[in-house]
């Protein structure tokens, strides 16, 4: 079980949070007029990294909060979590 | 190929084994293949087959960057059935059960294809429904699935409590009789060797770097830890390891990779006939030919490449599998392990060209893709082979994504009101 | 007694002689003291046959003295559900009353049939089922394999419900501590002396670990001056006394997971005579530590040689630790073969206790100096650089042939020595099955020729023999060292200690692998895995056949994958592989380390999840009345709904019957407190609920209801609901049963991380509100008196429409909404009120002949309307407009989460499944759900078909069956006729719309 820095909370265990997929990816402003290829990398595509994953996270049984993480996932290592909004904090790519 | 029978037993008995040779030989990287395979699992082995036997390709390679079957072939449950719910898939999975069935002969190779029976168990309403739905459907495009009361499925499988003191209990069963599960490791093996013997290399400890292309962006070749070699065809079966691979093609394919654990229980004397397998509460559970309870968990919520899960989804599979058996409480964990499943969005395989010239990919088998090895091998190396898909195949594409046409078994059977 | 207790020691050992137990092994009688394994009993008795080999049913006797024992594998049986297979003599502790039984063979350990399998050996070398049992093709499943499943196997499996149970707790610490030997516990006492949380476990009944070995005479050890026994009863007092140390007994710690997570099965009862009933079997510890100290120890490795597995031949370590820890002598004439320092302290402890040591055989050149003067003036004698030929004995080892063999091959001195017993010492393999569960990088040591921890990956310390450290002073100091540094690390105070250690020691260093053999192959078996009888040979055939992996090799010859997972074995069969190979151990290769360490019951995981408790019941307010009531449930989710209310000996189909047309007639009372809701509220609310649902929200006014649609971002649809205006910037949304929890998780993710903008907030109000449905023409009536100062006119509450105001006392919030298609209400009222309001609308109901229904009716009533339930008329598949709702999409809207999905060609494309009604040609006759629809009649399999049946029922106010399907082009077939498969014929239907009663509508407006 891993154990979860969250941001507003503090170290809390992995049953208290729900995964909740890759970080920064924007719905797109206006998507009617998203062309049917981007529309479906928006819907489907997802990294998949081997090494270094921004990835979100929701407290959901604490403050209820979405956040942001950053993840080894060859070793399940957090290298750091933060708040939505805030930039990936190794400069990583965002698409 | 050397013939395996009770007789070449016999003979090397007397010969103190000295005359069994390799099954399959150890090859070193040529400068050019008119085909590679990445991937020595059952999927990759079995293509590579395929191609040799039925497409008269030889001059092929499957690179394995460890040891061929490391992956999931060898840390599956070996469940083998094929009674999913679209036409579609129930015909890719139908494709593969008969393929097991003559798999041993045609490998000359026992790969202990047991058809035992499969039986998915129904705790709700909702369940009836859809298993009704999938026995159904099964019927009338000839794949085998039928409806057991509580009282037929505890006598298809005695140990099992139907009795109305767990939290779920058993309203029903579908049961699979032609399904049931087989040896993994043989079945890498068996492959390995049957290619071997048509000419195919078999290259371990031999990891893609990267994949080359021409000027038009065509594959050309494609490094690895013991050289570049070229070729204009490469096929990808590399479960979940794919997104690396494909990824050093530029291809990005809807898949993420999670873990995914299973364990099996010491050895005891025959206890259990049958596959069980109980999609609402989470417990898979067979007794191998060496005795123990081979059972499965769910997966981990979360992507990861480290092979270990977490312990309190191996605690709710046996919570659950001592439920549904309770004599089964006194058991003991022997071995514990981790995979890492590659899934679709939804939780159907890919099996396409991508849109790199001559790269194809074999992937997205998410928890299931033990069972379609032969049918997935035979099928993918068609589609190397032809440059176009198998009819089997073909709605298997990346692009049914771009057009919402998912065959979408998770949602049709999950989604509970 | 039958059989005297020979091999006992007249004095010491750790048991309490005053304590006589009784016991069984195969229905015979033995005694044994309180402190007893049930093998060192036996082995006081003489009796070292306990098992036969997995595969060639050999005769096997003890090998180890714990938790890594291939052989001595027994059941032991308290009653005829409390049987367990596969325990380890070695590990099970005696007490009054214990029936063991041996396994694997028949008809007894003595005479078994299987061995027949031994004298076939050579038909059966590794792998042979990869290459027979092929012919004919059914042979393997109908013949072979039941034959082989029989033969296979170890203990009978418990057959009976396990009436055991079992508990589990969570842990927090500083330092958790594995491993209570020397170095264990002088972590513990460091990381512990300055107030940190310290939790120390250790697998074995007593703490002590290797010091539990040494003997109490002047040839032990002694630790500061006092000897290791006191040094440990004083450490023990020490830690107990601390509040701050949690010790841990017969607990083993058996999985290392991520972020210091690791979990630890403790055994509570089983080495009781006479458990309380209530008493739980084992308890299952998930700790969360800071920092970990692994001091697991080093197990002792077999030589492999010819002939090494019969009865009589252990390791020297176990000889040691019988002799010390029970008082209890291995045999009357032993020979040491050794390629180990330490093997020899054991001969010199069993000669001093009158055991004759007829030779120690040293495989190596020399031992070392001090270890060597110390046997010779013992009078012991030794024979250096030899090597054992073969054994022989069947039930019971009688001798022993040892030669020089020359680098040449050439054999000479060749020797035969009489025994009962034979000793073995090939070195010691450090336990680093948890530092390598941990994800540590294992770091080979070539001079030692063990794999050791590298590189950690977790905040843990190895310390003592685990790491490979040699000597009890270099162990008891290293341990202080690691527990300071751990309690330090954790954020608490440790206390340095060093040790001060007087003692005649062997180093544990060997040479994993196979003792050499003259000749290519030789003429025996020499054992390396010996429960799964993996012979070198079998490890070198699978070299010659291509298997180049040391996984290929362990997963083709079985070794290292029996109960023990390898723990003597591994490293012997790594050595082989090397040195046959010409590559060294790292080159070789290492299998992984698996969870568990041992052994560990599923009764413990599972813990407390069983029966009501396997997962959380969700009641609704009218639960018990339903019971009393005569209810039969049905559970959706968590949830146990009503399903239907028999009367009189009634079936389903007939109290269905009787309830519809009760609604349908008068009225109905129904519990919908199950239903999702989900409170939007602020300034944003209209807007946030017009981005998400397909419909339009914000010319919903207030006081008015409208039916929502929620598609995901692909355009299927995902949820509904009945959504109130309750003011102007607060929406009361309901979601189905099985929705709640997912649609509040995607709405918060749109509004925390798409839509941070909008000021809205929502809330799960699901539990806050009881949902009373009363249905019926005679609804009104009923409500009419309850609900003072409310107007339920048609005028003044129409259909949709909603009013706040009290039922009775209690306030209410009351809906005029119907699933059913008649004049209905559904009153809200706060929960803790729900069974009085309930049990009040029963009350007014019965002068009209309310009556109350479940889920079925619930189910047919809609479908006689045509109204879809998600999930069963849709599947995850389907648009709105595919399921005929696209009436409630707002055109207008600029976009919604799904619209841009919905514009998908795919989506607009004919062919689609859509959803319409179907009737039978004969009226009685009711469709199966999930049945199939085909387009054309007296199809062959496989058939052309297009859609199936989501809804079917008997309908008793039609006097028909009814049947909602998804068919494609549904719509467009309305009239014709289609035919559904079956497998006694196939059934004709006409395609209808989907609204069977009340077409118009008007009674849902009355």
């Amino acid at each position: 079980m891993l154990l979860i820095h969250c941001p507003y909370c503090g170290q809390r265990p992995e049953l208290e949070f729900r995964h909740g997929g890759q970080a920064h990816v924007a719905r797109p402003a206006d998507p009617s007029a998203t062309s049917i290829d981007e529309w479906a990398d928006y819907l489907y595509l997802r990294e998949n990294p081997k090494g270094l994953h921004a990835e979100r996270w929701r407290h959901v049984h604490g403050c209820g909060r979405f956040f942001n993480a950053l993840r080894d996932t060859t070793t399940d290592v957090f290298v750091s979590t933060y708040r939505c909004g805030e930039p990936r904090p190794d400069g990583g790519s965002a698409r | 190929m050397q013939k395996f029978s009770a007789w070449s037993l016999l003979k090397e008995a007397f010969g103190g084994q000295q005359g069994w040779q390799p099954q399959w030989r150890r090859a070193t990287p040529k400068a050019e293949y008119d085909a590679i395979i990445v991937g020595g699992g059952g999927h990759g082995l079995g293509a590579a087959y395929y191609l040799a036997a039925e497409h008269g390709l030889t001059n092929i390679a499957v690179v394995e960057k460890g040891w061929i079957g490391g992956g999931n072939t060898g840390r599956n449950t070996t469940i083998i059935r094929s009674n999913y719910l679209f036409d579609e898939s129930a015909q890719l999975y139908d494709h593969s059960v008969k393929l097991w069935e003559t798999l041993s002969q045609v490998l000359n190779y026992n790969v202990m294809f047991s058809p035992r029976g499969v039986m998915m168990l129904a705790h709700n309403v909702h369940d009836v429904q859809v298993f009704k739905r999938h026995i159904h459907a099964n019927r009338a495009s000839g794949v085998d699935n039928e409806w057991l009361t509580p009282e037929q499925a505890k006598a298809f499988c005695p140990p099992l409590n139907i009795g109305d003191n767990i939290r779920y209990p058993v309203m029903g069963a579908a049961l699979q009789r032609r399904g049931g599960t087989a040896r993994h490791d043989a079945v890498a093996w068996g492959y390995a060797r049957a290619a071997s013997a048509l000419g195919v290399d078999i290259i371990e400890n031999c990891e893609v770097t990267g994949i080359r292309r021409d000027a038009q962006g065509a594959v050309a070749g494609i490094d690895t830890t013991r050289g570049t070699i070229r070729t204009r065809k490469v096929g990808v079966s590399a479960a979940g390891h794919s997104s690396v691979v494909l990824g050093m093609a530029g291809v990005k394919l809807p898949l993420e990779s999670f873990p995914l654990q299973a364990l099996v229980s010491e050895p005891v004397k025959p206890a259990f006939p049958c596959v069980v397998m109980s999609n609402s509460i989470h417990a898979y559970i067979s007794q191998s030919d060496k005795g123990e309870l081979v059972i499965g968990a769910s997966s981990d919520a979360y992507n990861s490449y480290t092979q270990r899960g977490s312990m309190f989804i191996n605690a709710h599979t046996l919570a659950a599998i001592c439920e549904l058996f309770p004599a089964f409480r006194r058991m003991r964990m022997l071995r514990n392990w981790g995979g890492i499943v590659d899934v679709t969005p939804d939780r159907s395989p890919i099996i396409a060209k991508t849109p790199v010239k001559g790269l194809y990919v074999n992937c997205g088998w998410g928890t299931g893709g033990f069972k379609a090895t032969p049918g997935s091998a035979h099928v993918f190396a068609h589609t190397i082979a032809h440059d176009e898909p198998h009819p089997i195949n073909a709605p298997f594409t990346i692009e049914r994504f771009r057009d919402g046409r998912l065959i979408d078994e998770a949602a049709a059977a999950a989604v509970a009101h | 007694m039958n059989h005297p207790l020979l091999f006992r020691t007249p004095t010491g050992g750790r048991v309490d002689r005053s304590r006589t137990l009784r016991f069984t092994f195969d229905g015979q009688a033995y005694q044994g003291y309180a402190g007893d394994t049930l093998a060192s009993a036996l082995l006081a008795h003489g009796v070292h046959l306990m098992g036969r080999s997995f595969k060639y049913h050999r005769p096997r006797g003890l090998l180890a003295a714990g938790a890594e024992e291939p052989n001595a594998l027994v059941a032991v049986i308290r009653d005829a559900a409390r049987r367990t297979p596969n325990l380890r003599a070695t590990q099970v502790e005696l007490y009054d009353g214990l029936i063991a039984e041996s396994q694997n063979r028949w008809p007894s350990l003595a005479f078994d049939v299987g061995a027949i399998n031994d004298f076939l050996s050579p038909l059966f070398p590794a792998g042979f089922y990869y290459k027979t049992f092929m012919w004919p093709r059914q042979a393997w499943h109908r013949v072979f394999e039941p034959v082989v499943r029989q033969a296979a196997g170890l203990g009978e499996p418990p057959t009976l419900p396990d009436p055991d149970r079992y508990a589990q707790r969570y842990a927090h610490c500083d330092v958790l501590v594995v491993g209570a030997g020397p170095a264990g516990l002088a972590a513990a006492l460091a990381a512990s002396a300055g107030g940190g949380r310290v939790v120390l476990c250790d697998e074995q009944p007593e703490l002590g670990g290797a010091l539990l070995d040494e003997p109490a005479s002047s040839l032990g050890a002694s630790i500061n001056g006092q000897p290791a026994s006191r040094w440990l009863a004083d450490a023990v007092a020490t830690l107990s006394a601390r509040p701050n140390v949690t010790l841990l007994p017969r607990t083993t710690c058996f999985g290392y997971f991520a972020h210091n997570m690791l979990s630890l099965n403790q055994r509570l009862t089983e080495h009781l005579a006479a458990p309380a009933p209530q008493a739980p079997r084992e308890r299952l510890w998930q700790v969360r530590a800071r920092e970990v100290v692994l001091a697991t120890g080093a197990i002792e490795r077999p030589l492999v040689f010819p002939g090494n597995d019969r009865p009589g031949m252990l390791l020297a370590s176990a000889a040691r630790s019988l002799l010390n820890r029970h008082g209890v002598k291995v045999g009357s004439r032993v020979v040491l073969v050794t390629g180990c320092d330490a093997a020899y302290i054991t001969a010199l402890e069993l000669q001093a206790a009158g055991v004759t040591v007829v030779r120690i055989l040293d495989t190596r050149p020399a031992a070392a100096e001090h270890v060597t003067r110390a046997a010779l003036a013992a009078g012991l004698m030794v024979s250096a650089n030899v090597t054992v030929l073969g054994t022989s004995g069947r039930r019971r080892v009688t001798g022993l042939t040892l030669a020089r063999l020359a680098a040449t091959g050439e054999v000479s001195d060749r020797e035969s020595l009489a025994c009962d017993t034979v000793l073995m010492s090939g070195g010691y393999t450090p336990t680093v099955h948890l530092f390598s569960q941990s994800r540590g990088q294992l770091r080979f040591d070539a001079a030692q020729q063990v794999f050791v921890p590298g590189v950690s990956a977790e905040r843990e310390h190895s310390a003592g023999a685990c790491r490979g450290t040699d000597g009890l002073r270099s162990t008891l100091d290293e341990g202080a060292a690691v527990g300071a540094a751990a309690a330090f690390a954790a954020g608490s105070r440790g206390v340095l200690a060093s040790y001060t250690v007087q003692a005649l020691e062997g180093s544990l260093r060997g040479q994993p692998g196979v003792l050499p053999q003259p000749g290519s192959h030789p003429p025996a078996r020499a054992f390396v895995d010996f429960q799964n009888d993996v012979t070198s040979k079998d490890l070198a055939l699978a070299m010659r056949e291509g298997f180049e992996s040391v996984e290929h090799i362990k997963r083709y010859t079985t070794n290292g994958m029996a109960t023990d997972q390898g723990k003597t074995s591994n490293m012997n069969a790594l050595g082989f592989v090397a040195k046959s190979k010409a590559i060294t151990v790292p080159q070789a290769g290492l299998t992984t380390f698996r969870m568990p360490y041992t052994p560990v019951t599923f009764g413990s995981l599972a813990g407390y999840d069983r029966g009501d408790l396997f997962d959380p019941v969700r009641p609704t307010p009218s639960h018990d009345w339903a019971v009393a009531h005569g209810v039969v449930f049905e559970d959706v989710g968590l949830w146990k709904r009503a399903r239907y209310f028999p009367r009189d000996g009634e079936d389903m189909h007939a109290a269905v019957d009787r309830e519809c047309l009760a609604v349908r007639a008068s009225v109905g009372l129904f519990d919908a407190s199950t239903l999702g809701k989900i409170a939007v509220v602020g300034p944003d609310a209209a807007t946030f609920l017009n981005r998400l649902y397909v419909n339009n929200f914000s010319t919903l006014a207030v006081g008015k209801c409208r039916y929502g649609i929620l598609t995901r971002e692909d355009g299927f649809v995902y949820d509904d609901g009945v959504i109130a205006r309750l003011a102007d910037e607060h929406f009361h949304v309901t979601t189905t049963t099985g929705g709640a929890a997912r649609v509040l998780q995607m709405m918060e993710d749109y509004l925390q991380t798409e839509w941070s903008d909008l000021q809205v907030w929502l809330t799960s109000t699901t539990e806050q509100w009881a949902v009373i449905a009363v249905q019926g023409p005679k609804a009104r009536e009923v409500l009419a008196p309850l609900v003072s100062g409310l107007n339920l006119s048609a005028s003044e509450l129409p259909h949709m429409a909603l009013a706040h105001g009290h039922l009775g006392d209690i306030p209410m919030l009351l809906m005029r909404v119907s699933f059913t298609g008649e004049l209905g209400y559904e009153i809200n009222v706060p929960s803790g009120h729900g069974q009085r309001a309930w049990e009040m609308v029963w009350a007014a109901g019965q002068a009209y002949g309310m009556t109350p229904y479940g889920t079925e009716a619930m189910h047919v009533l809609r479908a006689e309307k045509g109204y879809v339930i998600v999930g069963q008329e849709t599947d995850g598949t389907a648009t709105p407009d595919d399921a005929g709702l696209s009436w409630a999409i707002a055109k207008s809207k600029a976009d919604f989460v799904g619209k841009r999905s919905l514009a998908r060609p795919t989506m607009l494309a004919t062919g689609r499944k859509q959803l319409v009604g179907l009737r039978t040609v004969d009226p009685r006759l009711v469709l199966e759900e999930g049945a199939q629809v085909a387009a054309t009649p007296n199809q062959k399999v496989p058939m052309r078909l297009i859609g199936h049946v989501t809804s079917s029922y008997h309908s008793a106010v039609l006097g028909h069956s009814i049947a909602l399907a998804m068919v494609a082009d549904g719509r467009a077939r309305i009239g014709q006729t289609l035919y559904v498969p079956m497998p006694e014929g196939e059934i004709p239907v006409t395609v209808t719309t989907t609204v069977f009663y009340d077409t118009a509508g008007a009674r849902l407006h009355d």
